[in-house]
């Protein structure tokens, strides 16, 4: 049992981690809590379905992700970034997107569950746990864009300048960054690795229209457990809480039907502990 | 008009409505909304319309009990539906299991819902922005998992149903839903015109800078969740018993959501801006009903385009262009007038083309 919950948390933590990572770049840099964040990635598996029946696996994964980063960018160029000041007005356009992106899919495809064949199929033995090749691949995946990600933030001229942003705008400002070219590439970034673990989830989850608002509402968890703008924070996050909706689901009986609950109660009590996050900046210092 | 001769006469009546009321477009049509919503049925008695009118205005007891917390306090839940839901869900276990009327239970419910964001508000006491909102979002995700786990109690995946109804007529349910939308929209009204709305704005302004002036900033901000869990856990209420099931679609994200889309739509931190908002927006996606699976997809669209447009709101947006402020005295103005009603200042000198 607890083999298992090791395994499924592990591959649970790298999805949740991607998605983290590109909502944290995103509120950081361009302080966007970008609520369409997640039917980003919906929309990312729903490509891979529809170019999967054209053409082999790398074009389409491929073609899948330009295109959902053509879509957030058109999306933060028409509406998010003239909107910027006006926080509310922010917040439900990110709705309203990821309402109309689901609609849209939804007459598209339909509201069937889709789901697209292993890449990997078969089983492998791990201490005892039967785990599905395709899974083994989807954490190797998450793992290998999770270590490009942090050298691309890490080693080049422009990450620098993401990072600087995200974790004091007006300093980063006085020392020559331009925030509007920071927040185009924080959320191209943000979007990329949503469509990414869209990617990787697609051939083990079934596809559906609404399959957006369960990760949203981990995602937000986890990213503000870490500390809002703090980016190992929001790894950090992702882990616990996939680590603790495994364990929910495996160890407590009913526990499928507490499994968000579980994760946000986690996020609550750690927050009344540590009103800041893991990671994040006190309150006292930001003003 | 609102000198010292205040005495109620019927001159002294027509001489507000008609300096007052009538002088400026948004009052003139806050004046035809009251009647309209008072004289609808003199008109027209269709079921289906009354029914759409009345969940618009239970909903914009909602509504702007969520901006009574979020916009003019600055504290933005994400989570309102916990109120609304728990409310509901209340009302009917009291009415399930004691017995009592819809009238009794239904303020019992709003209570509790009350008592419910007093303690939901002392958590979120220490974390601000967008962490409180994550916090108050945990809170109905968190009761939903209870419902589904206890179905016994609850009725898991349908609810409870088969609820005492509000009235006997479709007619009497309406205007006592209106009555009560009323009633709720004059009490958040004097409570935001009062010193404590202005302690509420300031608060949403630079709570450190209220602090320091000598006030009481955590007390305020509990009252301002309890007073809007109230409403909100009233119009919950009366929702529930309205459609006779308390489900846990009371406590879905999208019920937390959509007081967001009325306010934000209407404009923010007014009270007219979420009455405006659920009175546009909940009778027209009623109407978009002609459009079948293009439904939602047209509404979110229309959202995105007025909120890329009237970024303040629609009341804010289309009242800027129809009124305008005096430079002087500050009084607004018909934006036909050449002169200010108030102080007799030229308000705009004509141009002289060169």
């Amino acid at each position: 049992m607890l083999a298992a919950v090791l395994v499924n948390g592990l591959v649970l933590s790298g999805i949740y981690g991607m998605l983290a990572l590109g909502f944290a770049l995103t509120y950081g840099v361009a302080r966007i809590l970008n609520l369409a964040h997640t039917a980003f990635y919906m929309a990312a598996a729903y490509a891979l379905f529809f170019f999967l029946g054209k053409m082999g696996f790398l074009p389409a994964a491929l073609l899948a992700a330009l295109l959902v980063l053509l879509l957030a960018f058109l999306a933060y160029h028409l509406f998010l970034e003239p909107l910027r000041e006006h926080e509310a007005t922010v917040l439900i356009v990110t709705i309203a997107l990821a309402l109309l992106l689901q609609e849209v899919l939804l007459l598209l495809f339909g509201g069937h569950f889709r789901s697209v064949p292993a890449l990997l199929p078969g089983f492998t033995e791990i201490w005892g746990v039967r785990v599905a090749n395709q899974a083994l691949l989807a954490l190797g995946f998450a793992a290998l864009v999770l270590l490009l990600t942090w050298a691309f933030l890490k080693g080049t001229r422009v990450g620098l300048a993401v990072r600087a942003a995200a974790q004091d705008m007006e300093a980063a400002e006085l020392v020559g960054v331009s925030l509007s070219r920071a927040g185009y590439w924080a959320v191209g970034l943000g979007a990329l690795l949503a469509a990414l673990a869209g990617l990787a989830v697609t051939p083990m989850a079934t596809l559906e229209p609404h399959m957006w608002t369960p990760p949203l509402l981990v995602v937000l968890a986890a990213v503000v457990l870490g500390g809002l703008g703090s980016l190992p924070g929001a790894l950090l996050g992702a882990l616990i809480l996939a680590f603790a909706e495994v364990a929910v689901v495996n160890l407590v009986p009913g526990g499928a039907f507490l499994r968000t609950a579980v994760a946000l109660a986690v996020l609550v009590l750690v927050l009344v502990f540590r009103p800041e996050g893991l990671f994040g900046t006190g309150f006292a210092e930001e003003r | 008009m609102t000198g010292p001769l205040r005495v109620w006469s019927l001159p002294w009546f027509f001489l507000y409505l008609r300096h007052e009321v009538l002088a400026l477009p948004g009052r003139a049509i806050a004046l035809l909304f009251l009647l309209f919503l008072l004289l609808f049925p003199l008109f027209s008695q269709d079921p289906y319309h009354l029914r759409v009118l009345t969940l618009s205005a239970l909903f914009a007891i909602y509504a702007a009990s969520w901006d009574l917390l979020s916009g003019y306090t600055g504290q933005v839940s994400l989570g309102h539906a916990f109120f609304f839901g728990l409310s509901g869900y209340a009302s009917a276990i009291l009415g399930r299991e004691l017995g009592l009327p819809p009238g009794l239970t239904i303020p019992l419910g709003a209570l509790l819902a009350t008592v419910a964001g007093v303690l939901v508000g002392l958590p979120s006491l220490r974390v601000k922005g967008p962490y409180l909102s994550l916090v108050t979002l945990a809170f109905p995700i968190i009761a939903l998992g209870f419902i589904f786990l206890f179905p016994g109690f609850t009725g898991g995946e349908l609810g409870l149903s088969g609820l005492a109804r509000l009235g006997g007529s479709r007619l009497q349910e309406y205007y006592l839903v209106v009555g009560v939308m009323l009633a709720a929209l004059y009490l958040m009204w004097r409570l935001t015109a009062s010193r404590v709305g202005l302690f509420f704005h300031a608060i949403r302004e630079d709570e450190a800078a209220v602090r320091m002036v000598g006030v009481n900033t955590v007390a305020y901000k509990l009252l301002a969740f309890g007073a809007s869990a109230f409403f909100a856990g009233l119009a919950g209420g009366l929702y529930a018993h309205y459609l006779r099931v308390a489900g846990p679609d009371s406590l879905s994200l999208f019920t937390s959501i959509q007081p967001v889309i009325w306010t934000v739509f209407g404009g923010i931190a007014t009270l007219y801006g979420p009455v405006a908002g659920t009175f546009l927006l909940v009778p027209l996606l009623e109407a978009l009903r002609v459009a079948e699976e293009w439904r939602m997809v047209a509404f979110a669209l229309l959202i995105l385009l007025v909120m890329r447009f009237l970024p303040q709101g629609v009341v804010r947006g289309v009242l800027d262009r129809l009124e305008e402020e005096c430079p002087r005295c500050k009084a607004r103005n018909a934006f036909t007038r050449r002169r200010c009603r108030v102080c007799g200042v030229t308000l705009r000198v004509k141009e002289v083309r060169a």
